[in-house]
């Protein structure tokens, strides 16, 4: 027989030696796929022990609340992260959604000041998905790329001023209202977290994400159509962080055009803490929920128990080169 | 005493056996290698004459058995232990860096300096003289990355000689070059001799070996057949020296397809990178072999007809009708699936569970609106599964964790699920044990029974005449032999693929 180069030594197949190894790897997957909840349960003990006011109902609600526009990004960035991709351009997009709503909210209808800060992000988000696919653009670039002309055209809109729609108190709804006592803008992240987190974990379209990034030669040859399925993950992600700029617009009753200069690190932050693989083909929408909740939870236990807000941004960085650190001791550690 | 020059054996290989897991690539291999000659290994694909110059070459150690090197045993852990007594290796994959110039590349990492500043005149006169003392005539300020493939390769040569490398191992170093650079590698070679050095030539180019080697090594299943002087052999004389080995994995009878059975796959004129006008049918229920050596254009003819490579000429009709726009996707969807040729590379997706890896090409039969019906989708799977006989301790578990016969087969699982009525295999036996192979076998036959036209790609010539009603053998992107599968030999095969051979200068 003719043997050029062996790959796997031949083993009965089943024994006990690929049971152990199948368990190895189910355990080291698994610090990957639950790893954050640890630190999360632990800093939230901590800090419910040492600060008075850390657990009631209202600190908590408003720790969420403040991360609505952080949470619906990180929930979309984590498909793109998913499908082999990476999103800079969340923060521009989040200003551009703002500036739009609140530009059309001052002549028309709230919801339709809403709808089309929306769209504007999803177009966004297309032109960023094709660039990368069919022009074979880095992603990093990209991305990069379209934040400075998103962020150029909100400018250009705006005259480099602040818009204000204190006039127009109907647009406000959309953030300052509540059904049973939780805020409308935390019911509306709330359901776009839960719908991207289906959407990865039981359609079709989230299974071709996960094959998309895990091996996209191999998904192309199983019949994946890799650039549609990497083109919606950035729609999408354009579209939640739109939302995420427009929901902020409505809770501040103004918006500009660097409103969201710094989101696109907090969200990626957000979503490498949780565990999502920057390699792409690994990774969970809830897991992102819970690093960005991590790391709003370092921030409020730092505002609680009155520490230096300078010791937040360093705790930050050592967390993401830990969790950036975990997830290629894992990779390392399963080839 | 009157020892001729050329004539003290400058590497010896003593008894030397190498298995890669279960696999025997060599078994008890010795040759002796004269010092200022032209010695060649040749043998069929797998016969082990690559993983011979890659023990000589410090790239494998052996199991058991001995080197020597200038009478001197030693143990080589890596190709640089090697080098550091003067074995070089010239692979296919160069090794350059292509926006350096010439003599930059040469002395990479060995640059003449003072301090951190590399002293470039110093540098070009060391090339010069380099280039003088061995023959070549180079522009040492050509940037590497422009220059034709044989004179990049003479850089490689050329960094070798520099780092005091006296015998240089080329793995088919023409495997990639034109006829026209053929006949200058040879001459690079021709010159490389006569100044001394000794060369160890692997290449499935006969006629190449004759033409250059001094001595020539026919390997056969991973032993020496037979260790003689050039002069002596013919091209007819070592293809019979390579010929009878012994199938290890027994092979299921063959249905013969209905003789009125239709094409379900016929391929016309079809031109790609690497493929010349490749024409052939498969019928419903046939298993047509596809032979060759290694870079003859197989995998690259199998990519082209699902449309993962793009085609330049050609026609490719399923079941009579010609398919216009080709992708891996709607060839799928018109029936015709490929199990690639590396399940790693191309295949599977290691990281997430055998079930997701089996429905992979069928979520669309197994979801509604878009929503995957997971009760419905293990039903299938774990039916397909069993259909094949894979062995997972759980459909849950990471594809990465099966052993490779159970990887092989979980591809199979997946392209079953998609109710294809063709089947592009390339090399589905590759690196699985004996009991892996012979399931495959039956699987493929079964299969063929079932009325599926499948095409076999492999290495293995007695697994495609054991399997195949039909055997095509192609050579240099071309189709050039179509052969009975009952009535052809090894020879037959062998023959056509490897004779004439290509671009002797």
């Amino acid at each position: 027989m003719g043997i050029v180069e062996v790959e796997d030594s031949p083993r009965p197949v089943g024994t006990a030696k690929q049971h152990a190894i199948a368990g190895r790897l189910r355990g080291v997957a698994n610090v990957r796929r639950t790893g954050i909840l640890i630190p999360f349960v632990i800093l939230f003990l901590v800090l419910a022990e040492t600060s008075g006011p850390f657990l009631t109902t209202g600190n908590l609600l408003n720790i969420l609340d403040q991360q609505s526009s952080t949470l619906i990004p990180a929930a979309a960035v984590t498909l793109v992260l998913v499908a082999g991709g990476i999103d800079l351009s969340v923060g521009a997009i989040y200003g551009l959604a703002g500036v739009t709503a609140a530009h059309f909210a001052l002549t028309t209808n709230p919801a339709i000041a809403i709808v089309l800060g929306i769209l504007v992000g999803l177009v966004v988000g297309v032109v960023n998905g094709v660039i990368i696919t069919v022009f074979r653009i880095n992603a990093l670039i990209a991305t990069l790329a379209t934040s400075y002309v998103v962020t150029g055209i909100s400018s250009l809109a705006t005259g480099g001023n602040i818009i204000t729609d204190f006039t127009r108190p109907g647009f406000a709804d959309l953030a300052r209202t509540g059904v049973l006592g939780v805020r409308t803008s935390t019911w509306i992240t709330l359901a776009a977290v839960v719908l991207l987190g289906f959407l990865l974990a039981r359609t079709t379209s989230g299974r071709y994400m996960y094959a998309a990034g895990g091996n996209a030669e191999a998904a192309r040859l199983a019949g994946v159509r890799v650039y549609q399925v990497r083109i919606l993950a950035y729609a999408l992600s354009g579209a939640a962080a739109a939302l995420g700029g427009v929901i902020d617009a409505s809770r501040v009753l103004s918006a500009q055009s660097s409103g969201g200069s710094s989101l696109a690190f907090t969200v990626l932050a957000g979503v490498v803490v949780g565990g999502t693989s920057i390699l792409g083909g690994a990774g969970a929408v809830w897991r992102s929920v819970v690093g960005v909740l991590f790391i709003a939870l370092v921030g409020n236990g730092f505002d609680l128990l009155g520490l230096d807000p300078l010791y937040e941004q360093i705790s930050l960085g050592v967390l993401l080169i830990l969790a950036v650190g975990l997830d290629a001791w894992t990779r390392m550690y399963r080839s | 005493m009157t020892l001729e020059p050329g004539r003290s054996p400058h590497v010896d290989v003593r008894d030397v056996s190498k298995h890669f897991g279960g696999a025997r690539a060599l078994e008890s291999v010795s040759v002796s290698i004269e010092a200022g000659s032209v010695h060649a290994f040749v043998g069929e694909n797998g016969a082990g004459k690559s993983t011979l110059g890659k023990i000589i070459s410090g790239v494998h150690a052996p199991d058991r058995g001995e080197l020597l090197v200038r009478g001197e045993a030693v143990h080589f852990r890596t190709p640089r232990e090697a080098l550091g007594h003067g074995i070089a290796t010239i692979a296919q994959e160069l090794a350059i860096v292509p926006e350096l110039t010439v003599a930059e590349n040469v002395f990479l990492g060995a640059e003449p300096r003072t301090v951190a500043v590399v002293r470039r005149r110093e540098l070009r006169r060391r090339f010069d003289a380099l280039c003088g003392s061995v023959g070549f005539e180079l522009p040492g300020d050509a940037v590497a990355g422009r220059m034709r493939t044989a004179d990049q390769q003479k850089v490689e040569i050329l960094r070798a000689i520099a780092r005091n490398a006296d015998l240089i191992v080329m793995d088919e170093p023409t495997a990639a070059l034109s006829r026209d650079e053929t006949g200058r590698l040879h001459q690079t070679i021709r010159s490389l001799r006569d100044r001394g050095h000794t060369v160890v030539l692997v290449s499935h180019f006969l006629g190449e070996v004759l033409a250059l080697a001094d001595t020539v090594t026919v390997l056969r299943d991973g032993r020496v057949v037979r260790t003689a002087a050039a002069s002596q052999e013919s091209e007819q004389s070592v293809i019979e020296a390579m010929l009878g080995r012994s199938l290890d994995a027994t092979v299921p009878a063959k249905l013969a397809p209905a003789p009125d059975a239709v094409a379900a796959l016929s391929v016309r004129g079809l031109s790609a990178p690497g493929v010349s006008d490749a024409s052939f049918d498969v019928r419903a229920g046939e298993i047509v072999g596809l032979a060759g050596l290694v870079g003859a254009g197989r995998s690259e003819l199998a990519q082209a007809i699902v449309g993962a490579r793009r085609t330049r000429v050609g026609t490719v009709a399923v079941a009579g009708a010609v398919i216009g726009r080709r992708s891996p996707r709607s060839m799928l969807r018109c029936g015709v699936t490929m199990i690639p040729e590396s399940r790693k590379e191309q295949g599977l997706l290691l990281e997430r569970s055998v079930t997701e890896n089996a429905a992979l090409s069928s979520l669309r039969s197994l979801s509604r609106l878009g929503y995957v019906r997971r009760r419905v989708e293990r039903r299938a799977v774990t039916d397909a599964l069993r259909a094949v006989d894979v062995r997972a301790a759980h459909p849950g578990m990471p594809a990465g964790a099966l052993s490779g016969g159970n990887q092989q087969k979980l591809l199979f699982a997946r392209t079953l699920l998609g109710r294809p009525a063709v089947i592009i295999a390339d090399e589905p036996t590759r690196g699985v044990d004996v009991g892996a192979r012979r399931s495959i076998y039956e699987l493929l036959v079964a299969l063929a029974g079932e009325g599926l036209g499948i095409l076999l790609i492999s290495s293995d010539v007695e697994e495609v005449l054991g399997l195949a009603h039909r055997v095509l053998v192609m050579r240099s992107g071309r189709i050039v032999a179509d052969l009975d599968g009952g009535t052809a030999t090894e020879h037959d095969v062998l023959d056509a693929a490897f004779r004439p051979a290509s671009g002797t200068a």
